[in-house]
């Protein structure tokens, strides 16, 4: 795999607090990342470290072979950090004819990049009479201008209404389609879990995980049960070694796996028994709750 | 270098206030030809300034050049006001993460300062041509292009402080809190405490040598006014029998002390720059 950014034992003090500490991750090309952490984790510290605007204390980060200054580098790289930056006298179209002469290449993409986000109609208006939710998408289009190898979103949704936010996830995905590489960085759990592939998970500054999102625990999933048996059936669970944490709630049976059990399996075991099932699904849990245990678990 | 140029003029055109700060300067600029107007025409006095030698070359180079480099406030504050909004706007951030370097940053705006102060050099040059050409006594091209390293001095002292307000730009983060800190720095700091406090502690020559390096004392040094080399004042005074002892020349080691603040202000621009975090 084709690496883009690797970051190696990178630590980052404000004074007395570590906002980043000894971490190392690696970005490889094609696909999509999420650096998930509670606010204050150290995340857009770390962004800010690799873009170039944050003085690392110690620790190192090489943008694609390491060869080119990250200031380089970062011309093959689209970035919005926080909230979006511009000119406020400047109108859409001069701001991102600005971007381009920073970046080096043509600004014969603006109107279509202007058009990926829906702004067209609004491209001859200053800055300042955007909405935030326009703000951000301006951002994206200057972001995506040199059709970079890899899209860096810092909290691209925090502040928009639901509409807004749906207008991002729509450019997000549509841009991660046609095989961007993209780091998304962002405290919303569903967010990364709709588009990413791979998650960082950072707390307190430190590494808690790095790796595909499906491999987060070393868990096979739960199953959700319900018969008109119920008794056999929860006795049937309680005393089989395969599952753990039987619990009864509202007629739903819920039985986490110890080991993996495909669906048909038990199906044909419980009928094979007698017990009859009227609602059988099994599920992986959710991100959150993934990401809550693995957090929690680190605390104590 | 020409992309710099361009993406810092980029920023400073696409600004309203920015654009009619930059007019207003160089309309200050050609107002001085109206110095030519002034005429007291009211008999018995009859007084006609055009006619009584302000305009001679190359007494014209002197005067205008001193003049003019009082309008360089207009666009100190043009510097000032573009470097502290790119921090109060974020934009200096995002300018780094599209991949400009901090010394590329700096750079650009260096070369806007000294891209200005060429224009504006050779504005007051050509204002000043037409108007002694005009209005001059004396028109042999020996004498007409003599004395010329007033327009040096003019630029260097230009360059020094844009440099200077570049620098305050960068320190203090806020247009505002910069212009009034070199108010501070003009008044209370080079002209009081070390002045004074020099004069006082040593004697007047320790505080004149002192006065000779302070960064703005030294840029005001580079052009001594020119009013008292009027000969209509110097027959004024010789009438009254004192003797003017004014060293008007434009001194070398002046420059050079301009010059090394120049190099300075950057040095500590991008030191600043490099360390701060945003």
């Amino acid at each position: 795999m084709e690496k883009i950014l690797t970051v190696t034992n990178l630590t980052k003090k404000f004074g007395a607090l570590v906002a980043v500490n000894d971490l190392s991750f690696t970005i490889e090309k094609g696909n999509v990342y999420g650096i998930l952490g509670p606010n204050g984790s150290g995340k857009s510290t770390t962004l800010g470290i690799a873009l170039n605007v944050v003085n690392k204390t110690s620790g190192d980060f090489s943008w694609f072979d390491g060869t080119t200054s990250t200031h380089k580098a970062l011309k093959k790289v689209g970035a919005i950090i926080e909230r979006p930056n511009f000119y406020p006298y400047m109108t859409a179209v001069q701001n991102l004819n600005l971007v381009c002469k920073i970046k080096e290449v043509p600004n014969t993409k603006i109107e279509e990049k202007l058009e990926l986000v829906g702004l067209l109609d609004r491209k001859n208006s200053k800055f300042s009479t955007y909405s935030l939710g326009m703000k951000q998408r301006l951002a994206i289009a200057s972001a995506l201008l040199n059709d970079p190898e890899i899209l860096i979103l810092d909290e691209p949704t925090n502040g928009l209404d639901p509409q807004g936010i749906h207008q991002i996830r729509e450019i997000i995905k549509k841009i991660a389609s046609q095989g961007t590489t993209i780091l998304l960085a962002s405290h919303l759990l569903d967010e990364v879990e709709k588009v990413c592939s791979h998650v960082v998970i950072l707390r307190k500054g430190k590494k808690l995980y790095s790796g595909r999102v499906d491999n987060m625990l070393a868990s096979h999933g739960f199953f959700e049960l319900k018969s008109k048996n119920e008794k056999a059936l929860l006795s049937f669970l309680e005393q089989n070694h395969s599952f753990k944490n039987v619990t009864l709630n509202d007629g739903l049976i819920t039985a986490y796996l110890k080991e993996e059990i495909e669906a048909e399996e038990l199906n044909k075991d419980l009928f094979d028994r007698g017990i009859i099932l009227s609602h059988l699904s099994k599920r992986k849990e959710s991100l959150e709750k993934q990401f809550l245990t693995l957090t929690s678990n680190s605390s104590n | 270098m020409i992309r710099l140029l361009q993406i810092e003029f980029i920023k400073l055109w696409n600004s309203k206030a920015s654009k009619v700060l930059i007019f207003s300067y160089f309309i200050l600029i050609l107002s001085l030809a109206l110095i030519s107007m002034i005429r007291i025409d009211n008999p018995p006095i009859v007084f006609n300034i055009a006619d009584q030698g302000v305009f001679d070359f190359p007494y014209i180079w002197h005067l205008n050049t001193y003049i003019a480099s009082w309008f360089k406030l207009f666009f100190a504050i043009v510097i000032v006001s573009m470097t502290a909004n790119e921090y109060s706007n974020k934009t200096i951030k995002q300018n780094l993460i599209d991949g400009l370097s901090k010394k590329e940053f700096l750079l650009s705006k260096f070369l806007m300062v000294i891209t200005f102060s060429i224009i504006s050099t050779v504005f007051v040059f050509l204002v000043s041509l037409v108007l002694g050409m005009l209005y001059s006594n004396y028109d042999e091209f020996s004498i007409v292009f003599s004395n010329l390293e007033y327009f040096l001095a003019y630029f260097v002292k230009l360059v020094g402080f844009f440099s200077f307000c570049l620098f305050l730009g960068i320190l203090v983060k806020r247009s505002a809190f910069a212009l009034g800190f070199l108010i501070l720095w003009w008044a209370i700091f080079e002209n009081v405490i070390f002045r004074f406090g020099s004069w006082k502690l040593f004697s007047k020559e320790v505080s004149d040598t002192i006065m000779h390096v302070l960064p703005l004392s030294s840029m005001s040094n580079l052009i001594i006014e020119p009013f008292s080399k009027f000969k209509a004042v110097k027959s004024i005074s010789n009438q009254l029998g004192t003797e003017l002892t004014v060293d008007y020349a434009v001194h070398w080691y002046n420059v050079l002390i301009v010059l090394a603040w120049v190099g300075i202000f950057m040095f500590l621009s991008y030191t600043i720059l490099k360390k701060r975090d945003l």
